[in-house]
């Protein structure tokens, strides 16, 4: 007993100290959003005067409408890509070219932004010749570099739950007499809907939250949001950019209690069946005795 | 319920180490034209926009710069019907024999602050994913949620928040000067501390992660077993928690090296001058001085350095199977 104490103890220290280090840093965000001084640290008085610039400022909300635009477009085309690509290292093997297409869905996790922005960036400009897309390089470029790099997250997430389907399903429903078309929709896809939603969710929040590759592959009327937070921040601390990380950082928390909410009410779904199912296997059991 | 296709099932054999989880699906017949459409669309999508774009980047290190639309010379030019190709090695001479040494001291820097960084990340992410792992599952969803949580915020935000806090008059040294522990307010910002936080704040999740779900995965009994027959507590972690999660380690350790050694974002808000790492040079190289190809040959150079690694964490991930 007293061994659990310690390990509960020490459990709870190093997630304190923790979140401590991983949410000090937002919380001074939020806290000096309502400064009324234009000196970011230095507390004055409670104002609101930073939102209000903020929903003002006009460049801020037609970048939040870009980024938005692009995030939704990559999350979708991601998932698909992402699908397709995690049903072929799942249930294909042996096909020409696996090794390079387990390489091709892993390396743009960890390869370094700036040389894949760079890359992306030089294909564009060679392709530009060709192809007149290309050459003004815009919201359809930053969406396929975007594509590139998420695609490979939300294969990694959607894998993960190809893997533990059960086949056997599959092929009940196929030797019922239904078509590929049919298992993928009626069974496979209702069984990796949560994966799919979470690799949406990887997905939009890595597009929105890029900014090296995309400032590689952007054009002049394309800034995104972290491409103009950064350029703010590099002249300097501003008191709107807190006022603007607020805002993202409660959508995000609303977000994240949401999430909560669902994870326990699926969790006390679970629990309540496994009781029912404990309960009648108790009863049966019963009866076999009785007999 | 029919069993059908018995004999496509591979039986786990036990004790198999780098065994593909699920059975395997029909691997006698040939590959069906649906499976090859399946193939085609993410083979393509990435071969389109991931091979080529690195076989142009290696075909441009080998130009200089012109000023025309693109800056580059061209590398095949075709002179009374003859095809030319002209390889230029300047870029590559010029990083490797540079009188002040920029390039390589960058190199060095790099993989030097990249491998501290991991460091710092390994030993601070290891115990708060022992910590989210042992836990009850009720407390660990909420504990893990808070964990990621903020990673789903802008990422130049958190930065700009450490700028906040570790400026001259910043909250650290306002916090320390008012309690009287120090008169003058202490250097942080722009110098590698600086640095180390931002890499470690940003990167931490990408360890926490890989080594929580390796660490929900060791059989505990055996832990239970090395303690009960008298190990003491540091020889059991060694012997038997870290071998239990090595796979853990070794992809929570590459996600953030690889990804670190090429960090631009950070190292030009938080760290100083003398922080110049690869990914700063490469920027500059690109953006201020508009030398595509030479800063073409500082990713290809920043590529080799790293192909050991990429491939180390991609046969982990391959033997792992699906977990990241």
């Amino acid at each position: 007993m007293k061994k659990q104490t310690k390990s509960f103890l020490l459990r709870a220290l190093i997630l304190a100290i923790a979140l401590t280090f991983l949410y000090l840093p937002i919380m001074t965000l939020i806290v000096y959003s309502f400064n009324e001084s234009k000196m970011v640290t230095v507390w004055t008085n409670f104002s609101l005067k930073w939102y209000r610039a903020l929903f003002n400022n006009s460049a801020i909300i037609t970048a939040v409408g870009i980024s938005l635009t692009i995030a939704f477009m990559s999350a979708i085309t991601s998932v698909v890509i992402g699908t397709l690509a995690a049903f072929v290292m799942v249930r294909v093997h042996k096909f020409w070219g696996e090794s390079a297409f387990l390489l091709f869905m892993t390396a743009p996790m960890i390869l370094p932004e700036v040389i894949s922005g760079l890359a992306l960036l030089l294909l564009f400009v060679t392709l530009g010749d060709i192809i007149p897309v290309f050459s003004d390089r815009g919201i359809i470029t930053i969406w396929i570099a975007h594509v590139t790099f998420c695609s490979a997250y939300a294969t990694v997430v959607i894998r993960s739950r190809i893997v533990e389907l059960d086949v056997s399903i599959e092929e009940a429903a196929k030797d019922l007499g239904a078509g590929p078309m049919k298992v993928f929709f009626v069974i496979i896809l209702p069984a990796i809907m949560p994966a799919e939603v979470a690799a949406f969710l990887l997905s939009f929040t890595m597009s929105i939250d890029d900014l090296v590759i995309t400032s590689f592959v952007a054009g002049p009327n394309s800034t995104t949001l972290p491409m103009l937070i950064f350029s703010s921040v590099r002249r300097g601390l501003s008191p709107e950019i807190n006022a603007l990380a607020s805002v993202i950082v409660f959508v995000v928390s609303c977000f994240a209690f949401g999430l909560w909410v669902l994870t326990v009410r699926k969790q006390k779904r679970k629990e309540k069946n496994a009781q029912m199912i404990a309960a009648a296997l108790r009863k049966e059991n019963a009866k076999t005795l009785a007999h | 319920m029919a069993v059908v296709n018995v004999g496509s099932y591979t039986m786990k054999r036990p004790g198999s180490k780098g065994h593909r989880p699920p059975p395997r699906f029909v691997p006698e017949k040939k590959i069906s034209w649906r499976e090859r459409a399946i193939i085609f669309v993410p083979y393509l999508w990435m071969i389109l926009f991931f091979l080529i774009p690195f076989l142009i980047i290696f075909k441009i290190s080998f130009s200089i710069t012109e000023i025309s639309i693109p800056p580059y010379s061209p590398i095949i030019t075709f002179e009374d019907g003859a095809m030319q190709i002209i390889l230029h090695l300047e870029n590559y001479t010029n990083i490797f024999t540079d009188p002040d040494g920029t390039y390589l001291r960058s190199y060095l820097k790099s993989i030097h602050v990249a491998a501290f960084s991991t460091f710092l990340c390994l030993i601070i992410g290891y115990p708060i994913a022992w910590a989210l792992a042992t836990s009850k599952s009720a407390t660990r969803n909420i504990l893990f949620i808070l964990i990621i949580m903020p990673s789903w915020t802008s990422f130049v935000v958190r930065i700009y928040a450490w700028m906040t806090i570790l400026k001259r008059d910043g909250l650290i040294n306002d916090i320390l000067m008012t309690i009287g522990v120090i008169d003058h307010p202490i250097h942080m910002l722009q110098t590698d501390f600086a640095v180390y936080v931002g890499i470690v704040y940003c990167y931490l999740p990408y360890m926490v992660l890989p080594l929580f779900s390796a660490l929900m995965k060791v059989d505990y009994s055996l832990i239970e077993a090395a303690q009960d027959l008298g190990c003491k507590p540091v020889k059991t972690f060694f012997n038997a928690l870290v071998p239990q999660t090595k796979s853990g380690i070794i992809a929570g350790a590459m996600l953030v090296f690889i990804p670190a050694i090429g960090e631009y974002v950070i190292p030009e808000l938080l760290g100083g001058k003398d922080s110049i790492l690869i990914g700063r040079i490469l920027w500059q190289e690109f953006f201020n001085n508009r030398d595509w190809p030479l800063a073409s040959a500082v990713a290809i150079t920043m590529l080799t350095i790293m192909a050991i690694p990429i491939i180390w964490f991609f046969k982990n991930q391959r033997k792992q199977g699906a977990h990241v």
